[in-house]
């Protein structure tokens, strides 16, 4: 079992012709997921993949069509807010867009938008999700997990595939991992997956992967104090990483003295989660 | 992008924002001429992109055009903090009796702009912060509704403005708001925003740092872009495409996403040795790409040996490999190579690499072990 996708998922890729859509359409398939329909403006009518998946001009036009409660979001930087908000419109549960690049501006005005619907935003800039054996909902590689009880949360990509992959050669299995994405303003944060993965029974312990900039992680710590109850394993990446590129003044007031590493993994380490040093470390301490 | 102080305040004037007369001059013989049209009492502000140019010496007043002429002849030649002075801003000299600090960021926490204000303003403002944090006003703002009349005049009584400023301070605090929104700012901040002399508020500083993601809405803003300001080879690895920031240390490092970067530089320096630069090739980097940031690495003189850390998910490490021979066989000097291949067509890379003198690690603990003892090795 999982959260946020399983072997209910019926999915619609937004840019399924594009270069990158079409290829992790294509993977998502052979993973196991109901991928049932494709948007590109301009291009409804078309069937793609085989001629098993149809393509739609818009998401609406797609829904009165095709059941679908999750969507991917591979399209341009440029458009990718307005696909976002597109498919909240439409009334998708689950968004999740893997788009790297949108100005921050965007984000915040579609950050906004979506609290007055019912729709969960995951990313953008991020790998997307993963319930092995399940679905694929992003371009996780599937081959790289096993089903199993761990779940993951991440800000990064591939240092998350680096934990997938090791725990597999172990023989350790994740139940979903989730990544949530690099970017300043993004949907779903830490405490929004950790409440998830309290709720499901089919997750003993969850694997945390934080880095610097931003308070996701003392926010998680504070919520992991109080409310979870399953063990936490964390890593941080950047302890080396020197202050350097600042982002100025008025960026660092709002900052207020958080964002550094050494910060995160004081504060993760006094909400009782174990903090790994490196990555072979997480290993070693889900295999006791 | 970072604009320069010219820039910003020539955008802040454009949204109604009083700013001190003034020119952009590139040689002294220009400096007498704007002094004198100025009428001889001028400050000349060096425009580099860092910090704390006044305490470097980078911004000085004149008393007459000669001494305009001299100073500007001398700063014109100096380097500040590695940077080369290519130009100078100069300004007609105000005098003021109060000095405001205003700028408006977004707010990652909270998901939206602010706006601070402060009545200590002038000096360095992160400092304020910290010492007396009750000496700053924010005002969160709604991205579509943005800033009411109410607010600003709030920010007003908080920073104990006369009240015959208010007005004017609205009008300027509104300015800053659409400049900062009309050109996807991540900053735009003026400090100090000073009360003349004659009682008007005046913006006698600007900086402004635009989101580089929201570049391809500012084609205007890309043409200033100031190259001769930034580090070459983070210019260089920019054009391709490639994250590259200079670090300290001799061991060089390319791998793909930032996370997995972040944690490589992390074990490298856990396991005693240190880094000489951050690389992220990003996702699906052909064979080009490698060689390109490989080359980039070396190009440093203080790299001993290099780590190549790639996880194949959309990139490909058959083309990764591809790109590291392409780089072997133009490289003069010989930096050895210790690279690490995972995921996607890891074993094709691999094979491809056989029979060439890099050296190989099956695990990322592994490699970094290899780097550092490779780096003490030539370090001796």
């Amino acid at each position: 079992m999982s959260i946020l996708i399983n072997k209910q998922t019926r999915l619609l890729i937004q840019g399924i012709t594009g270069h990158e859509g079409s290829f992790h359409a294509a993977q998502m398939i052979a993973a196991g997921t109901e991928v049932v329909a494709g948007v590109t403006p301009g291009r409804g009518g078309e069937w793609v993949l085989d001629g098993k998946v149809p393509v739609f001009d818009s998401v609406k036009q797609a829904m009165d069509v095709s059941e679908v409660n999750t969507c991917v979001i591979f399209v341009p930087a440029s458009v990718a807010a307005d696909a976002i908000t597109e498919a909240a419109d439409a009334g998708i549960e689950l968004i999740i867009c893997i788009t790297e690049g949108i100005p921050v501006k965007d984000m915040i005005q579609t950050c906004a938008g979506l609290k007055k619907t019912r729709s969960r935003l995951i990313g953008p800039n991020c790998p997307g999700v993963i319930s092995p054996g399940e679905s694929l909902a992003g371009i996780i590689p599937a081959r790289i997990a096993t089903p199993g009880k761990i779940g993951i949360i991440s800000r990064s990509g591939t240092l998350t595939y680096e934990i997938l992959y090791s725990l597999k050669q172990v023989g350790l299995g994740v139940s979903t991992c989730v990544g949530i994405g690099g970017d300043s303003i993004k949907g779903a944060d830490f405490v929004e997956i950790l409440e998830l993965f309290e709720d499901d029974p089919h997750t003993d312990s969850v694997v945390l992967v934080g880095e610097i900039g931003g308070a996701d992680e003392e926010l998680a710590a504070e919520m992991i104090m109080t409310k979870f109850s399953k063990p936490v394993i964390g890593f941080i990446a950047g302890l080396s990483a020197p202050p350097g590129k600042r982002m100025g003044h008025a960026g660092a007031i709002i900052e207020g003295g958080t964002g550094g590493a050494e910060q995160k993994v004081e504060a993760l380490i006094q909400a009782g989660v174990i903090v790994a040093k490196n990555p072979a470390e997480i290993i070693e301490i889900l295999k006791k | 992008m970072r604009l320069h102080e010219y820039q910003s305040k020539s955008i802040f004037s454009h949204y109604g924002i009083p700013i001190p007369k003034g020119r952009i001059a590139n040689t002294a013989g220009e400096v007498k001429q704007i002094a004198e049209e100025l009428g001889g009492r001028v400050v000349i502000k060096a425009q580099v992109l860092v910090g704390g140019r006044g305490k470097a010496g980078g911004i000085r007043l004149a008393k007459s055009v000669e001494e305009a002429e001299e100073i500007a002849t001398h700063i014109l030649s100096m380097n500040l903090k590695g940077l080369p002075v290519r130009r100078v801003l100069v300004d007609e000299i105000v005098n003021f009796s109060k000095e405001i600090y205003l700028g408006i960021t977004n707010d990652r926490m909270e998901r939206k702009p602010v706006i601070i204000a402060s009545g200590a303003g002038g000096v360095d403002i992160e400092e304020v912060a910290r010492e007396y944090p009750e000496k700053i006003m924010k005002v969160y703002l709604d991205a579509p509704f943005g800033l009411h009349d109410y607010q600003t005049r709030n920010l007003a009584i908080g920073i104990d403005l006369p009240r015959e400023l208010w007005k004017s301070f609205n009008q300027i605090a509104k300015g800053l708001w659409k400049a900062f929104k009309e050109n996807d700012a991540a900053i735009a901040e003026i400090n100090p925003l000073v009360v003349t002399n004659q009682g008007f508020l005046m913006a006698l500083d600007g900086k402004m740092i635009v989101d580089d993601n929201a570049l391809f809405r500012h084609p205007e803003l890309v043409e200033t872009r100031d190259l001769d300001a930034e580090e070459p080879v983070e210019v260089e690895a920019r054009k391709y495409g490639l994250s590259y920031i200079k670090l300290q240390g001799n061991i060089g490092c390319m791998v793909n996403g930032a996370g997995l970067a972040m944690a490589t530089l992390d074990l490298i320096k856990e396991k005693g040795g240190s880094a000489s630069n951050f690389l992220d090739i990003g996702g699906g980097a052909n064979s080009d790409k490698v060689s390109t940031a490989i080359r980039i690495i070396s190009a440093d003189p203080s790299v001993k040996v290099i780590l190549i850390n790639i996880f194949g998910g959309i990139t490909r490490c058959d083309e990764v490999a591809r790109g590291i021979l392409a780089s072997i066989n133009n490289q003069n000097k010989k930096i050895p190579l210790v690279v690490r291949l995972a995921g996607t067509n890891a074993e094709k890379g691999l094979d491809l690499l056989t029979g060439s003198h890099v050296r190989t690690a099956t695990s990322l603990d592994e490699a970094a072990m290899k780097v550092v003892e490779i780096a003490r090795r030539k370090n001796k």
